[in-house]
């Protein structure tokens, strides 16, 4: 994927940019409002991540309503170390996709910036999701794996819904008290685990490979095991 | 010492003072001002003076204002100027009152003559008139009259007058003059009239005494205007130093805390008026700003002590792999925990933010009508299969709306008869996982929920993400503290002063010692010590019970804890 990182601090940035480029994405960058304002204006990208406090008297912000501003719809990630409820609020009604306060993990801007891609691609609304054997319909509500029917409480159901729809992609802990759970703070024990070993049971553990795998440091994955 | 430099107004009201202070010979005023000048740059511009000590002035926060600037004296000016208008009314009425009467009382005088006489005319012709003119002179007490008719030569038939006034050329109109009358001169108010064969008669009356009152009392009302304009001004600086003696109470206060001694308060003298009220307001708010102060060197003590030791941990980690590490596994290893603790410390720093954050009460702006059962609904869910792994079991215990609606009748009994208790269900019969209520029945399948009684309303105003993140923190801290097989209880009810919400545990409780310090930021009890926790918890329920006017209450379950927050009604 093609994505702009606008971010004036350079070990930020560099590191940033490279973990992208790692994850083998193909990576610009501007170090200041002026520079990723005109690039993410005049190229395509897959997504952007916008740091909102720029020096030259461009900040995040502005980009980002002048993007808008020019019917321009491509996914924007705000990086801010502002952490407010209110500076999240601004940050999304000014037309970002999804926000992130630093200090970050960089598991959590990778899937994060994956995700927000990735949606940007999708097309249409979905009724069906299907990863390998295990399907999922979103209308009649029902699951089933290999054929055989498998009983979820909604809330799981939800959880596998989030899961598949983003199947191939790193789902953090947090994006999943975010999108599941509509929480935005972490609490302080870790919760997210015991619900996903909770659907493991139901969705993986009768079945003789796994689909829900844990990915070290990052969250969790939905995709067929490697062999 | 004294200073005065250039009081423009005062100067010679004062100058007496200075004359006594320094005994002749000494230097001049002058020479010693400039001393003065020179000897305290700080005072150097110093325009005016005042009844304190100059070692007292330097409280007064810093240089004092110029002359012309000083709203002492602006006040002290109005003062004057308006003393100075009222007296200056008061004269003007006078002045009409007694020389303006009498002027009229001459003119009246005069019109009335001239009046009677020609009637006299009208009735007699001249004869008459010469009769009537020589009775009314000996009839004269007060000799102020004046009467002249002439023929049409000039020659004088009658009257006090030996020749007709030569200025005298026009009837009707009143003339003031000085006339020869029985050989002395006067001053005298005539007015010439026209008769019918070329005669013409003057009629006037003698005004002298009438001037030289008008005199007197120019004069006295002069004088007057200048004891009153002294007195404004000796009145205005009175005014004025009462003003700065007031002010300098206040100031020489902030110009002490400004300079660090915070003990400092205004002095109250007792007298209960506007000054006083004055004086307990900035006391008040300078107890309340000394609380927080001493709130946020607490809270940066234990910042700086409580962050110290996973920064310790963590840079000890880095330098020790930097030392001492072998392989590179153990470098990524020692990276790895070092980072975890820095995500530690970054969490802990999350937690403080988003507590000052709701104690300076930004959010309530976004405060909506919130049905709390909802939201509790949410948390026993999201907290159910952690409580279970624990071997704890988590109930959610809510008002069903069978019973009569507790919002609407705060007095009715929240009852546990009423309540709906249930375990939190493992399949919770709801397809719309964000809204849809715990139902009372935790066997119902998904179409019998709908039949079933749905929990009550719990209405409060406030943030529900907030309230939600409290009763998490209660939740977390109890599934955290809880020996495994107890019991947490997740419960609300309305009562008669509003919402409550409470989580019972069954863990070790906190001791009563403790419990008033649980809430403070930081604060770890001796139970807590080997759980992981930045202590911060309790801190923000307690925050967010306060910004939506409620209270947190930790009371003993005997065994474990109560944590009741109490939330007023709204919707």
């Amino acid at each position: 994927m093609r994505i702009l990182v606008v971010e004036d601090d350079k070990d930020v940035g560099g590191f940033v940019v490279r973990g992208l480029k790692e994850a083998g994405h193909v990576v610009e960058q501007a170090d200041n409002g002026r520079d990723g304002l005109f690039m993410a204006a005049s190229e395509v990208f897959d997504a952007v991540i916008l740091d909102r406090m720029l020096p030259g008297g461009i900040d995040g912000l502005r980009i980002l309503e002048t993007l808008r501003g020019q019917k321009n719809a491509v996914p924007v990630l705000i990086l801010s170390a502002l952490a407010d409820v209110d500076e999240r609020v601004r940050g999304l009604k000014a037309g970002g996709d999804d926000y992130l306060t630093k200090p970050f993990a960089f598991a959590e801007l990778l899937a994060r910036v994956e995700a927000l891609a990735r949606r940007g691609k999708s097309e249409g609304p979905v009724t069906k999701l299907k990863v390998e054997d295990l399907e999922l319909d979103l209308l009649s509500r029902q699951v089933k794996r290999g054929g055989q029917k498998i009983d979820l409480q909604p809330r799981e159901f939800r959880l596998l819904e989030y899961l598949m729809r983003h199947a191939g992609q790193v789902v953090t802990r947090t994006m999943l008290l975010e999108g599941v759970w509509d929480y935005h703070f972490d609490p302080q024990t870790n919760v997210i685990d015991v619900h996903v070993s909770r659907l493991r049971q139901k969705v993986d553990k009768p079945f003789p490979s796994a689909l829900i795998q844990t990915v070290r440091n990052a969250g969790y994955m939905l995709r067929a095991e490697d062999n | 010492m004294r200073l005065f430099a250039t009081a423009p107004a005062g100067a010679p009201l004062r100058a007496p003072e200075l004359v006594e202070a320094h005994p002749p010979g000494d230097r001049s005023a002058e020479d010693r001002l400039s001393d003065a000048r020179s000897s305290d740059a700080r005072f150097s511009d110093a325009r005016f003076s005042d009844d304190k000590p100059a070692d007292d002035r330097r409280h007064l926060g810093g240089r004092p204002p110029g002359l012309l600037h000083s709203a002492g004296f602006r006040f002290a000016m109005v003062y004057a100027v308006l003393l100075a208008l009222s007296a200056a009314a008061l004269a003007l009425y006078l002045w009409w009152a007694t020389a303006g009467l009498l002027d009229r009382q001459t003119e009246a005088a005069i019109r009335a003559d001239v009046q009677g006489l020609s009637e006299r005319w009208d009735e007699g012709g001249l004869p008459a008139l010469v009769l009537t003119i020589r009775e009314r002179l000996e009839q004269n007490v007060d000799d102020d009259a004046i009467y002249l008719l002439v023929d049409p030569t000039l020659h004088p038939l009658a009257g006090n007058l030996h020749a007709w006034p030569s200025p005298v050329q026009r009837a009707d109109v009143l003339y003031e003059l000085s006339v020869t009358r029985a050989g002395a001169p006067a001053l005298a108010q005539v007015q010439r009239y026209d008769l019918p064969g070329g005669y013409h008669l003057l009629i006037g009356r003698d005004v002298q005494a009438r001037a030289k009152l008008r005199t007197l009392l120019t004069d006295a009302l002069l004088w007057g205007l200048i004891v009153v304009g002294v007195m404004a001004l000796a009145g205005a600086f009175i005014v004025r130093s009462l003003f700065r003696r007031t002010l300098a109470n206040v100031s020489a206060t902030a110009a002490a805390i400004s300079a660090g001694d915070f003990s400092r308060r205004v002095r109250v003298s007792g007298r209960g008026d506007e000054f006083d009220q004055l004086a307990e307001t900035i006391n008040d708010m300078l107890d309340r700003i000394g609380r927080l102060m001493e709130g946020v060197r607490a809270v940066s003590n234990a910042i700086a002590h409580d962050l110290r030791t996973p920064i310790t941990r963590a840079r000890a980690r880095l330098e020790d792999a930097a030392l001492h590490a072998m392989t590179l596994d153990e470098l990524h290893g020692a990276i790895e925990r070092a980072t975890d603790d820095l995500d530690g410390i970054v969490a802990v720093f999350q937690a403080l933010m988003r507590i000052s954050e709701i104690e300076t009460g930004s959010r309530r702006v976004a405060f909506t009508t919130v049905d709390l059962a909802p939201v509790l609904a949410d948390v026993a869910e999201l907290y159910e299969p952690l409580a279970e792994e624990n071997g704890l079991r988590l109930v959610l215990d809510l008002p069903s709306s069978s019973s009569a609606s507790p919002a609407a009748s705060p007095a009715a009994s929240p009852a546990a008869s009423q309540s709906a208790s249930q375990p939190v269900p493992q399949s919770a019969p709801q397809s719309a996982p964000q809204s849809a209520p715990q139902s009372a029945n935790p066997l119902a399948g998904p179409t019998d929920s709908l039949a079933a009684n749905p929990p009550a309303k719990l209405l409060t105003r406030g943030d529900p993400e907030m309230l939600r993140q409290a009763v998490t923190n209660l939740i977390d801290n109890a599934v955290k503290f809880s020996p495994p097989g107890g019991e947490v209880r997740l419960s609300a009810a309305a009562g008669p002063a509003g919402v409550e919400i409470r989580v019972a545990d069954q863990g070790p409780g906190i001791p009563p010692e403790d419990r008033v310090r649980a809430t403070e930021r930081f604060f770890r009890g001796e139970a807590a010590r080997n759980t992981p926790g930045s202590g911060l918890g309790l801190a923000l329920v307690q925050a967010v019970a306060h910004l939506h006017g409620g209270t947190l209450r930790l009371d003993d379950a005997a065994p474990g804890l109560h944590a009741t927050i109490s939330l007023p009604f709204g919707g």
